[in-house]
């Protein structure tokens, strides 16, 4: 981790020591190809800083070495955090310099308002100031096998929009048998609970969803949840559902045709494009359509960028990094981003350009992602969940969910118990972080 | 036990000492200190800020759900691992001290398995066993056994006591064949002409002669299985499903790395360290025995 | 012919232990020549494949698969061997030097030193895991070999062992050779160490296999791709559990992983079992 200052003094030396920066990133190929491409775009498009990408492994990985780098006075001054540690992150006030400092304090022209206002709510203060830059941002969506919508005697391009109708075509496809298994959610914490709650603008959690105070409690086990989570139940019982593992694990079941939908990130696409064999096709998540007002918005997933405080650190190289978030905003390096790796662009110019290119009209699939994104203002369920020790909490839901499906108890002692677990948690983030 | 020579140099023996001193002083008795200290504090992630709670860490682990789901988890996967690795390597032992053409070639095809790390050990596993792309794994499945430990508590722990066993057989065995193999032919003979059947020898002769073998066996196994099989534990299932895989020496990493709650990850260390510090007392006064009388 | 018939139950024990230890080895094997696609339909069968060759040398060379960005095996094989054998030296050198000050010297506080260095023995570097992590931290040793090998090298098995080894060198040996007017020094590099050899390679080879299966503190000192050693790399390249990563690559460097161990657990066999057998007890 070799700190290199471009000194004054030797005019020679000046040409050649740029400014040295690191970024520590959990982006593995072929994803992390595409951020050192645009980081080297960076690098050749000024010859005063220069960006150093280092990958760390998993967001968990990449975290942890953050918070040690930090307690030995050595974190890098650009990290790359997942959303589920934007708690953690904001929490650790001294320790982050917030994005909206850093752009005044470097005087580099700076518009909070170009950026999506999903996008912008996740990782800003409640007044509106952001603390990070959003870089990585997908939302969840619905994929369905078009072929096999097709063997099951339903249209291809008309495919379900509310929870019935979902329901419906999924007991269609069993019955034809046109797939193994009908449907199944990806990272079913974050698509049937928090993307579900915002969609139908119910509360996550107290305070607006942790985003007014440490002392935030869930409100998960609500009755609205309680139905679905009976709904899914039923339906993996009658075989229309099926229970696919945590986290990314279901992903696979898409791509190989084995699950005629899935419900799963939109930055599934890369996988998608590249091993499906059938014609397939993107939808909005499905809703409970007596909820009033349903469906909002849904909320976003994805890592974003955080500025590290350093002892050693000088005000060149924190220019250099408000240089460095000038360049990736501007909107055809966010264009780029967006279409080489299926996540969505961030900032309003990004996407007018990638509708200029005819992106959009060539992938309209892509386009389901941002207007779900976009489709209402968001509320203050619907604006991201921000609350400590998040994937904690969310193993303790996969935890309590998967033994209401494996029948150990009932939906609503699932939700109950995990609210009781996960509270204590977040009690225990409020501890540490008061 | 002392020495008629000796050497009486005044600052010669300290300075032999000291490489060894000022690690020890260095990476021992200053990190376990501070394991001590910190395991009265609750700190942040960031270390930013800290509070002094006493024994408020040490409290909250035995009222927690989770620590003592993570003793029971580490005890049963303990004793089931010592019990299964110690039976197999005896018999394996006790084969492989026969005479016969080939216990050579036996022998080393038994040793090698030594050398495998238990992370190794545990991804050989992995592959074999993964429900969608492992031989042993697609094999249950098409035979009805809804095999998944990915899902599966039990199933995942079965499968880490399987990795973890699998390497520490060959360890056993070792140790059990130099046992047996110290054992005078005599006594062994002179039991069978008594017209004992080697049932019987086996018992009466042969096992309290390997006792002290044994003993050592059960302790060290129960080291490794406390705070060596991490390895396999992290390359497996990452203490999952759930915790049903989370030993305590796990909980302690998962604690202090990832979920950033240092202050608890300290008192969880310094329980573990009471119970080897026990642990290893007990097994130096039984071997100070030994070496008493053998 | 009947003591064919006697013989039997035994081979069967043994031989079904052979298999055991063999067969998922052999299966690793297989998945290292195949291609990750067929792996990952899980349609891999029992005989291995066409593509080891390629596998090994991607794998050897690049580490990269279409999904995963590794590292080459040459590094981390260099990583884990420099390990293993600074590990192993360390650890050696500095158990001769400190058994023989306890052995062959009277000073004050001779035994109460020696106890102190005896009670690295009591916790395994898991237990203080992350103080130990801390220490090494502030001394701005994360991510170098430095701060990989010498947290390794501090428990006393070694000082134990020679201990024991030396207060059996026959008193002959040194009382000839301080006649002759050989001081301390002399004396440990020209009459004890060559006695106590085959002690030395013992412990050598048992300390290599500690150091090259470290898993836990590797694991949190590496930061950087480049100082991976190779269970660390192995591990994760494996990643986060989605059903499509690149197989053939982990199983082959899975393979070479095992090589050099397993080859110095059977070529040093008999040194290795004595150096077990005795450093435990």
């Amino acid at each position: 981790m070799v700190v290199t200052v471009a000194l004054g003094t030797a005019p020679a030396a000046r040409a050649q020591a740029r400014v040295s920066i690191e970024l520590w990133h959990a982006l593995a190929n072929p994803l992390g190809k595409v951020l050192e491409d645009i980081v080297a775009g960076f690098n050749a498009s000024q010859s005063t800083y220069r960006v150093t990408p280092v990958f760390k492994g998993s967001y968990t990985d990449t975290l942890a070495a953050v918070i040690a780098a930090f307690r030995a006075g050595r974190a890098p001054l650009i990290a790359q955090v997942y959303d589920v540690g934007t708690a953690t992150m904001m929490a650790a006030k001294e320790a982050v310099y917030p994005v909206y400092q850093l752009m005044r304090d470097a005087k580099v022209p700076f518009d909070p308002s170009l950026y999506l206002p999903a996008v912008r709510g996740y990782y800003s203060l409640p007044d509106g100031r952001m603390m990070s830059m959003p870089f990585n941002s997908s939302t969840a969506v619905v994929w369905y096998n078009k072929d096999a919508f097709r063997r099951a005697g339903l249209d291809p391009e008309r495919p379900p929009r509310t929870w019935p109708e979902l329901r419906v075509a999924a007991q269609r496809i069993r019955s034809a048998g046109a797939a193994r298994c009908a449907l199944s959610s990806s990272w079913f914490s974050w698509i049937q609970l928090e993307q579900f709650s915002a969609i139908h603008n119910v509360p996550f959690a107290t305070r607006e969803d942790g985003f007014g105070g440490l002392d935030a409690e869930l409100r998960i086990n609500g009755p609205l949840y309680v139905r679905h989570l009976e709904t899914l139940v039923e339906m993996q019982r009658e075989g229309t559902f099926t229970y696919g593992g945590r986290d990314a694990t279901p992903d696979g079941l898409f791509p190989s045709g084995e699950c005629a939908i899935l419900e799963a990130s939109s930055a599934l696409r890369a996988r998608v494009v590249r091993e499906a064999k059938f014609a397939w096709g993107v939808t909005f998540l499905p809703y409970y359509p007596d909820v009033p007002g349903a469906p909002y918005n849904s909320i976003i997933g994805g890592a974003s960028f955080w500025v590290m405080r350093r002892p050693d650190a000088t005000p060149e190289q924190y220019r250099g990094v408000a240089e460095f978030f000038r360049y990736i905003s501007r909107p055809e390096v966010d264009a780029r981003w967006a279409m080489e790796t299926g996540y969505l662009p961030v900032t309003f110019p990004g996407v007018e350009r990638m509708r200029a290119l005819g992106y959009y009209r060539d992938n309209p699939d892509a386009w389901v992602a941002y207007q779900q994104l976009t489709r209402t203002r968001p509320t203050p369920n619907s604006r991201g969940i921000r609350l400590g020790n998040l994937p904690q909490i969310r193993i303790i839901i996969y935890e309590e969910v998967e033994k209401a499906f494996q029948g150990k108890q009932t939906a609503k002692q699932a939700l109950d118990s995990a609210v009781r677990r996960g509270n204590a948690v977040l009690r225990e983030f409020q501890r540490e972080n008061r | 036990m002392r020495r008629r020579v000796v050497f009486r140099n005044r600052w010669l023996p300290y300075a032999l000492l000291a490489p060894q001193l000022a690690l020890t002083v260095v990476f021992f008795l200053w990190p376990a200190a501070q394991a001590l200290s910190q395991s009265v504090y609750v700190t942040d992630a960031f270390g930013l800020r800290a509070r002094f709670v006493g024994l408020g860490n040490f409290v909250a682990l035995f009222t927690d759900p989770l620590y003592l789901g993570a003793l029971r988890v580490t005890i049963l996967f303990s004793l089931t691992l010592v019990a299964v690795t110690l039976a197999a390597a005896l018999g394996l032992a006790l084969a492989a001290n026969r005479p016969m053409p080939g216990a050579a070639v036996y022998r080393t095809l038994l040793v090698w398995p030594y050398a495998v790390a238990p992370a190794v050990a545990a991804v050989l596993m992995l592959f074999l066993f993964h429900p969608a792309i492992g031989l042993l794994g697609r094999w249950l499945r098409a035979h009805g056994v809804p095999w998944d430990y990915t899902l599966n508590g039990t199933h995942a722990l079965v499968l880490v006591t399987l990795a973890a066993a699998w390497r520490q057989v060959s360890y056993n065995f070792i140790f059990f064949l130099a046992g047996l193999q110290a054992i005078p032919r005599s006594l062994v003979e002179a039991a069978s002409v008594d017209g004992a059947g080697p049932g019987r020898v086996f018992w009466s002769v042969v096992f309290p002669l390997l006792s002290p073998t044994t003993f050592f066996l059960v302790v060290v196994n129960l080291v490794y299985a406390f705070f060596d099989t991490f390895g396999v534990i992290d390359a497996l299932t990452k203490g999952g499903p759930g915790e049903a895989t989370e030993t305590l020496m796990y909980k302690v990493y998962v604690d202090g790395f990832i979920n950033h709650s240092l202050g608890s990850s300290a008192a969880q260390s310094v329980v573990l360290m009471t119970v080897v510090v026990l642990l290893t007392a007990v097994q130096f006064r039984h071997l100070e025995h030994r070496v008493h009388y053998g | 012919m009947r003591t064919l018939r006697r013989a039997l139950p035994t081979h069967l024990v043994l031989l079904a232990g052979v298999f055991v230890f063999a067969f998922p080895v052999y299966v690793a094997f297989v998945g290292s020549s195949y291609d990750a696609a067929t792996i990952g339909r899980g349609q891999m069968p029992l005989v291995p494949g066409p593509v080891a060759a390629s596998n090994y040398v991607q794998a050897w060379t690049s580490g990269s698969g279409e999904r995963t960005s590794g590292v080459p095996v040459r590094v981390l094989l260099q990583n884990t061997a420099l390990m293993a054998l600074l590990i192993a030296v360390g650890k050696v050198g500095l158990s001769v030097l400190s058994a023989y000050a306890v052995v062959f010297f009277d000073f004050p506080f001779r035994m109460e030193l020696f106890w102190l260095v005896f009670i690295t023995l009591m916790l395994p570097v898991e237990v203080r895991i992350i103080p130990t992590y801390k220490v090494v931290s502030d001394l701005g040793l994360i991510d170098t070999m430095g701060g990989l090998t010498v947290p390794l090298m501090v428990s006393a098995t070694g000082t134990l062992l020679f201990r024991q080894v030396f207060l059996s060198v026959p008193e002959e040996l040194i009382d000839a050779a301080v006649m002759d007017g050989a001081g301390p020094l002399r004396c440990l590099w020209s009459i004890v160490v060559p006695v106590v050899r085959t002690n030395i390679a013992a412990l050598f080879v048992v300390l290599f296999i500690y150091g090259w299966n470290q898993y836990l503190w590797p694991l949190l000192v590496t930061t950087s791709q480049a100082r991976q050693t190779i269970l660390i790399g192995i591990v994760r390249m494996i990643g986060g559990g989605e059903a499509a990563t690149d197989w053939n690559l982990i199983m082959a460097t899975t393979v070479m992983a095992m090589v050099i161990p397993v080859a110095v657990i059977v070529l040093a066999q008999r040194w290795f079992v004595r150096g077990l057998v005795e450093v435990e007890k």
